[in-house]
């Protein structure tokens, strides 16, 4: 790639080429209850949006980058539950070795790499990416590799501007707007100090990384850290904070963001490579709808194939796999996804949704703002609906008649809705039948 | 045979409808409410109808002219410069209902039933008293007013009780009357109500009898019952077969009660009924649900939407996959967008509806 060739003649370590790897972040089951209740059948990151599992999205980024020979899934899911994914991933992306590396016990982010580091080191990588899975953007890699090089980094991050309003949500960066050196990181401050916020991407310098990591342990252990946690109300839209606090407070967990940044921001050459582009966290399992709307825009945009051609009744951006039946007289889309096998009868409206395997939409019917689930059925003139958000919100609840409800209406596996019925911004367990109308409820 | 038809005002409580024409002339079954009543005096040898209202609008005398010469009939407004209560508009009238000794009929323009005045008149010459008043059964009384029989006659009033905590009995009064023109003398010119002061003046006498209605009946002068009544009607017209309902064989006509003029156009893979009318040049697209509902004259419900419990105004146009329900009512000329929801919308003349609307609320 002759693309690649500046950087090399800019930053000739040794003078060898340079060899990267990746990390993408997966988190273990414990978590999942956010994505509850979908991930009562599916591990998030293997979720599908826009087609494809939610991590699928990191490795098309990946495999974007022609240096990168060696990707690691880090968590701690049974070996399992990511074998098939990685088979097929290997098959998609032949110049990828994908392996999984399981923690048999929460480590944290930082504490997960650490503990992974002579694997990571092996072949003696200058450099790796981090990605959490649990990302939803375009993954400027490449744009992240060039600044890394430009500015002679040792560590970059992704940033991303939010509203002022929910940026105390996320990781705060006080960035050199002329530099883009990182001057100053916080984790949700108390008081606003920046909108730009930290994406959860990074790429380190492998010799700068795991000391500053083992530094955090050895201050761990001196001294147990002082923090302020924040309020419960903001762990809603909070970026890495998992729902593991108390295993936190064993002590044993060391995290990227909390303990390791504000020390590299510090004293290193740390930068921010700030992306125009979409970002959003797929937490909560109705953050998966706007998720799936950002992805299927970006391969729209890019032309990509897989998506079904626009018409009277595609309105694009609009997935459809190749096994599942839509009737011709079916209106979709925008920002529609249509699982394996799924059937959509004659006359059926479905707008902002995702419609898992096997589910079957009956004539007449109109979805919009929904996640159908595995086989689930919905009736005839039925209507299932969530409520949209703004574009710029990073949550996904909404306030009813005084109450919080779920913006985004979601079906878990082989839930049934009858004919006629309508519901809204409800989140239904697996196994249900809605007979009745429902609003604003969650059905257990 | 002569007749007085309470119009009275501007029928408020039926709007939105009643922004754009008056509550008489607002099509129930696909007939305007006051040619239901013309009609059915008309069959029972009425020649001359009063029609008191306190205002009147052009629109209104042009309708009643067509009806005298449809019914050949003689129609008079009566016009109140203030409110007179339920019995002032009869002295009002006195000059046309007193000009015989024939009884006349006086009717509430909201009531909708079986309108029994042929029978009425038989039963009212029979026991040769000053009144009759129509009644009807109700589940629970104890929210009207009800009539009380002395004791042992069948038809003679004793009493009035006023929405009784005990049970005394389940008929009340039905808005349908029988007079002899006697009675205008019990009536003074000034605003005072038939039911508080005439009545019970005419019980005292032993002058007031009941005559028991068959069938359904229904005071429509709100949307809620406006709809009830519509599925009462449409109940009674299939009970006693009527041409005039859709056949039950036609492929879309789902449990019947179902009356759409023959001008209006319904799609394929429709499914409506029970309970719905559907007014001329109603234009209804593919695979549309509709059921307990009213659609006036030229609307357009698109493909695939899907109404129950509501009344769409005319000339409106209902969007693709649309939901409406819960007594949404619809005025003159209401657009509602693709996949929008209504619940008990009332939405007033040339809104545009965009936005869903989760609780019942008035657009304005």
């Amino acid at each position: 790639m002759s693309l690649q060739l500046p950087s090399l003649a800019v930053r000739p370590r040794g003078g060898v080429s340079h060899s990267t790897k990746a990390v993408i972040l997966v988190g273990g089951p414990s978590r999942g209850t956010r994505f509850r209740p979908l991930s009562m059948e599916l591990p998030k990151p293997l979720f599908p949006v826009a087609g494809h599992p939610i991590i699928e999205h990191c490795f098309r980024a990946i495999a974007k980058v022609p240096e990168i020979k060696e990707v690691f899934i880090v968590g701690y899911y049974d070996e399992s539950v990511f074998q098939p994914f990685i088979h097929s991933i290997s098959t998609t992306f032949p110049q990828l070795s994908v392996k999984y590396l399981r923690e048999y016990q929460a480590l944290g982010t930082a504490g997960g790499l650490y503990h992974f580091r002579d694997v990571i080191l092996k072949g003696k990588p200058d450099r790796f990416f981090v990605l959490n899975a649990d990302v939803c953007c375009s993954f400027p890699l490449n744009e992240m590799l060039k600044l890394y090089d430009d500015k002679d980094a040792e560590a970059v991050m992704l940033g991303t501007r939010v509203t002022n309003e929910s940026a105390t949500n996320f990781g705060c960066i006080v960035s050199d707007a002329h530099t883009k050196r990182v001057l100053h990181y916080v984790e949700k401050p108390e008081s606003h100090i920046s909108n730009l916020i930290n994406c959860g991407v990074y790429l380190f310098s492998t010799e700068t990384i795991f000391p500053a990591i083992r530094s955090a342990i050895k201050r761990r252990t001196e001294r147990p850290r002082i923090l302020n946690y924040p309020s419960s109300e903001n762990l809603q839209s909070s970026f890495f904070q998992g729902d593991d606090e108390d295993e936190d407070k064993e002590n044993a967990v060391i995290r990227l963001e909390q303990d390791v940044l504000a020390d590299i921001a510090d004293s290193r050459q740390f930068f921010v490579l700030e992306t125009k582009d979409f970002w959003r966290q797929i937490k909560t399992a109705g953050s998966a709808v706007p998720a799936n709307a950002l992805y299927l825009l970006k391969a729209f945009q890019s032309g990509a194939e897989e998506l079904a051609a626009p018409s009277a009744n595609i309105i694009p951006p609009v997935y459809i796999h190749p096994s599942a039946h839509v009737d011709p007289t079916a209106k979709l889309g925008p920002n529609v996804s249509i699982g394996p096998r799924a059937v959509i009868g004659a006359g059926v409206r479905i707008k902002e949704s995702i419609v898992l395997d096997d589910a079957e939409v009956k004539h007449d019917a109109c979805v919009l703002y929904t996640i159908v689930g595995w086989s689930s059925k919905i009736g005839a003139w039925a209507r299932v609906e969530g409520t949209p958000t703004p574009i710029t919100s990073h949550s996904t609840s909404i306030i009813k008649n005084g109450h919080k409800v779920q913006s985004i209406t979601i079906l878990g596996k082989e839930c049934a809705v009858g004919d006629e019925v309508r519901v809204q911004n409800c989140v239904c367990l697996p196994y249900k039948e809605l007979k009745r109308d429902v609003a604003n409820e969650v059905i257990m | 045979m002569k007749a007085i038809i309470l119009v009275g005002g501007f029928g408020t409580r039926l709007r939105p409808l009643t922004l754009t024409y008056p509550k008489p002339l607002v099509e129930f079954a696909n007939k305007p409410m006051i040619q239901h009543q013309i009609e059915a005096l008309a069959a029972a040898g009425v020649t001359h109808i009063v029609l008191a209202v306190n205002y009147r609008p052009e629109i209104m005398a042009e309708a009643l002219k067509s009806y005298e010469e449809m019914y050949d009939v003689k129609i008079d407004f009566s016009v109140e410069t203030e409110p007179l209560g339920t019995a002032g508009p009869l002295k009002l009238a006195e000059g046309i209902l007193g000009k015989d000794d024939s009884p006349f009929f006086v009717l509430n323009a909201d009531v909708t039933c079986e309108y029994p005045f042929k029978r009425l008149a038989e039963f009212h010459k029979a026991h040769g008293d000053e009144g009759t008043i129509v009644v009807t059964k109700v589940e629970e009384p104890s929210k009207y007013g009800v009539v009380v029989h002395k004791p042992n006659h069948p038809s003679r009033i004793d009493r009035f009780v006023e929405k009784p905590v005990e049970f005394v009995g389940n008929r009340i009064n039905a808005g349908i009357y029988i007079l002899n023109p006697s009675v205008l003398r019990r009536i003074e010119l000034r605003p005072t109500s038939i039911e508080q002061e005439t009545f019970p003046a005419m019980v005292k006498d032993g002058q007031l009898h009941s005559f028991d209605l068959e069938g359904f009946w229904m005071d429509v002068g709100q949307p809620k019952d406006f709809i009830s009544g519509t599925c009462l009607y449409l109940s009674s017209l299939s009970r006693m077969g009527s041409k005039l309902l859709t056949p039950v064989t036609e492929p879309y006509v789902h449990q019947g009660n179902v009356l759409i003029d023959p001008s209006a156009k319904i799609g394929k893979g429709c499914r409506i009924g029970p309970n719905v009318t559907i007014g001329p040049n109603v234009v209804i697209g593919d695979g549309v649900r509709l059921q307990r509902c009213v659609v006036l004259k030229n609307s357009k419900i698109k493909d695939h939407a899907w109404i129950k419990s509501t009344i769409v105004g005319w000339n409106c146009t209902v969007g693709k996959w649309a939901r409406l329900e819960n007594v949404t009512v619809l005025g003159d000329d209401v657009s509602i967008g693709d996949e929008v929801y209504v619940n008990g919308g009332s939405v007033l003349p040339h809104k545009s509806i965009k936005q869903n609307i989760d609780t019942p609320s008035v657009i304005m």
